[in-house]
């Protein structure tokens, strides 16, 4: 299963990071050098293994359906990027972009 | 005459506070000296990304005024402790080597962080890493390599290279560190202390910053195995924040430096032990086998024959955690946001910009694991096999082996730049990524010493087995010395 350098362009769509060129050529080879020495794995047998077979016992306890009472020691416009009016402001989706709002454009996101 | 923190354990130091002898404060000085003195800063071994010594020294001060006078009479009372830098903490930024944290103040604390203070100890310094604690050097640090203080052309391991560098150098007795698969138990290894990886569910993650949930460990690195021992009593019990915290009862730890080792059976895995294992590292690992033979302890040949499949399995569940994790990191609610075209060129700017190689490298290997086409056969042969696994150690604790021993690495440090394939570089956590796959506690100490640097053995022991592992280390530790030399 080698992986092309589309493959490497698609994952890091999904991953959401840029690549130059020349470091999607890079990545591709890396990629199929660690992922060769994965290859071994597909001849252990595992047809015993129910991946989804619970443990003895009930499990992990559920946590209560409620807020975490947790307390920040500060708030969050201390630490995010940009805030306004208790909302994270992001750039606008490019989808939704308006070339005449574009240089000033920010909406609130929750 | 005074001793400096440098030859106190933390217990001896802590016992000093807490009758008066000692001020936490002379402590506190005694460690930056002995910083300054080691060049642990930026431009000598660069242990340390964040430090107030103003801050610590008030932090001092108010132990030894017992303005909380549950932490002067705590256990670590005035007990200096550096912490790696994915534990979050209220004062110094936490920025997990990377330079997307970079200035990144925590608005809570880590669970473990909050016991260390509540029992006296004082934050020193917050120490360098592998950016997101993917790394076995410290090189894959954005604020550049830790240099091992034993010998400062060698790495210190990684990626809790800064607080085993940082417990080598005698600047502090004791340190946190966090595992993923092997991260406390390897850099131990490379510069002659302690470390503890406890068992998954033992110690609270709250406040560690995550890279791989299912394998992440807060653990202890300090220069006895008692001192370990004390640490890992702070931090070890259940903690409602954290869902995979364990409540069960935590033991006395430091009694199990009392155990006998009659009756006690110690595993030998063969797997642990191959041809082409470096001969002097096998011939310091059956010098602790025979030394615990003469305590008593009955050694067994075993095996986990599911060894060799561990390397392969870990670097594919691990990257598909971190590349699940590590998405939080987009520039909208903290960390260094990049400037892109519209949210999508927002987001990829923060993250191209943000991220290391190593880092970038494990998020596209993770999404590439878990995506269509691929999941069943990465991903799910990954945790089936980690099952086998689990499985093997499970098998061997059944048949009435009480703890293993092994290598904890197949080489002592090695020169800083010398590893520059990444899957060569993954190899160094060989016999170490195992315990995480299985959740079982495992713990390094020195047993000796290779071409001038110290080497380690591992003791490994069934889950919440703590108190057998350590009773196994304190036997060993006692017959060779601390530091594995008499």
């Amino acid at each position: 299963m080698a992986v092309s350098e589309d493959d490497v362009r698609h994952v890091a769509a999904l991953a959401r990071v840029g690549l130059e060129p020349e470091r999607v050529r890079l990545l591709a080879t890396e990629l199929n050098g660690i992922l060769s020495h994965m290859d071994v794995l597909s001849a252990a047998d595992t047809s015993a293994i129910d991946l989804h077979a619970r443990g003895e016992g009930d499990g992990m306890p559920l946590r209560g359906d409620a807020d975490p009472q947790l307390r920040l020691a500060r708030p969050r416009e201390t630490f995010a990027p940009e805030m306004r009016a208790g909302f994270f402001l992001v750039p606008r989706l490019a989808t939704h972009e308006n070339a005449a709002e574009d240089a000033c454009a920010t909406h609130r996101c929750s | 005459m005074r001793d400096a923190p440098m030859q106190l354990t933390a217990a001896l130091a802590s016992r000093q506070v807490g009758q008066g002898e000692r001020s936490a404060g002379a402590n506190v000085d005694d460690a930056f000296a002995i910083a300054d003195a080691a060049r642990a800063g930026r431009e000598g071994l660069n242990i340390f990304l964040g430090v107030d010594r103003t801050w610590s020294r008030a932090e001092a001060e108010r132990v030894d005024r017992g303005e909380a006078p549950e932490r002067k009479q705590g256990v670590l009372a005035g007990v200096p402790v550096a912490l790696k830098d994915n534990l979050a903490t209220l004062h110094l930024p936490t920025t997990c080597g990377s330079r997307l944290l970079e200035g990144y103040v925590s608005p809570f604390e880590a669970t473990a962080v909050r016991r260390l203070r509540e029992a006296g100890a004082i934050i020193v310094g917050k120490t360098n890493m592998d950016e997101f604690a993917m790394g076995s050097s410290t090189e894959y640090s954005a604020y550049g390599p830790t240099r091992n203080p034993l010998a400062p052309t060698r790495v210190p391991g990684g990626s809790s290279g800064g607080s085993a560098a940082a417990v080598a150098a005698g600047i502090v007795p004791l340190a946190l560190g966090s595992e993923t698969g092997g991260s406390v138990r390897q850099p131990a290894a490379f510069c002659g202390v302690t470390g503890i990886k406890p068992t998954y569910g033992r110690v609270s993650r709250y406040g560690l910053i995550a890279y791989a949930s299912s394998l992440d460990h807060v653990g202890v690195l300090g220069r006895t195995v008692d001192d370990a021992a004390l640490g890992l009593q702070v931090i070890a019990g259940y903690d409602p924040r954290d869902a995979t915290s364990v409540d069960v009862p935590v033991p006395d730890y430091r009694s199990a430096a009392a155990s006998p080792m009659s009756g006690v059976v110690i595993g030998r895995p063969s797997e642990y032990y191959p041809e082409s294992l470096d001969p002097r590292i096998r011939d310091a690992c059956e010098a602790a086998l025979d030394a615990l033979r003469e305590a008593g302890a009955e050694v067994r040949d075993v095996s986990l024959p599911h060894t060799a499949l561990a390397i392969p399995a870990y670097y594919i569940v691990a990257p598909a955690e971190a590349s699940s994790n590590l998405a939080r990191f987009d520039g909208v609610r903290y960390g260094r946001r990049g400037e892109g075209d519209g949210l999508r060129g927002m987001y990829e700017a923060t993250r191209s910009r943000g991220f290391g190689a190593e880092v970038m490298r494990r998020i596209l290997l993770g999404t590439y694991v878990l995506s269509a086409g691929y999941y069943d056969a990465y991903y799910r042969k990954a945790m089936e096999v980690r099952r086998l696994i689990a499985g093997d150690f499970a098998t061997v604790f059944a048949s009435g082996v009480h703890a293993l021993l092994t290598p904890t690495t197949p080489t002592p440090a090695f020169t800083l730049g010398a590893v520059s394939d990444p899957y060569e570089m993954y190899l160094s956590d060989i016999f170490t990524v195992t315990a995480n796959l299985a959740g079982v506690p495992a713990m390094s100490l020195p047993v000796g010493i290779v071409d001038g640097l110290p080497i380690g053995a591992q003791v490994i022991a069934p889950h919440f087995g703590e108190h057998t592992m350590l009773g196994v280390a304190y036997a060993i530790e006692r017959a060779l010395g601390a530091g594995g030399t008499p």
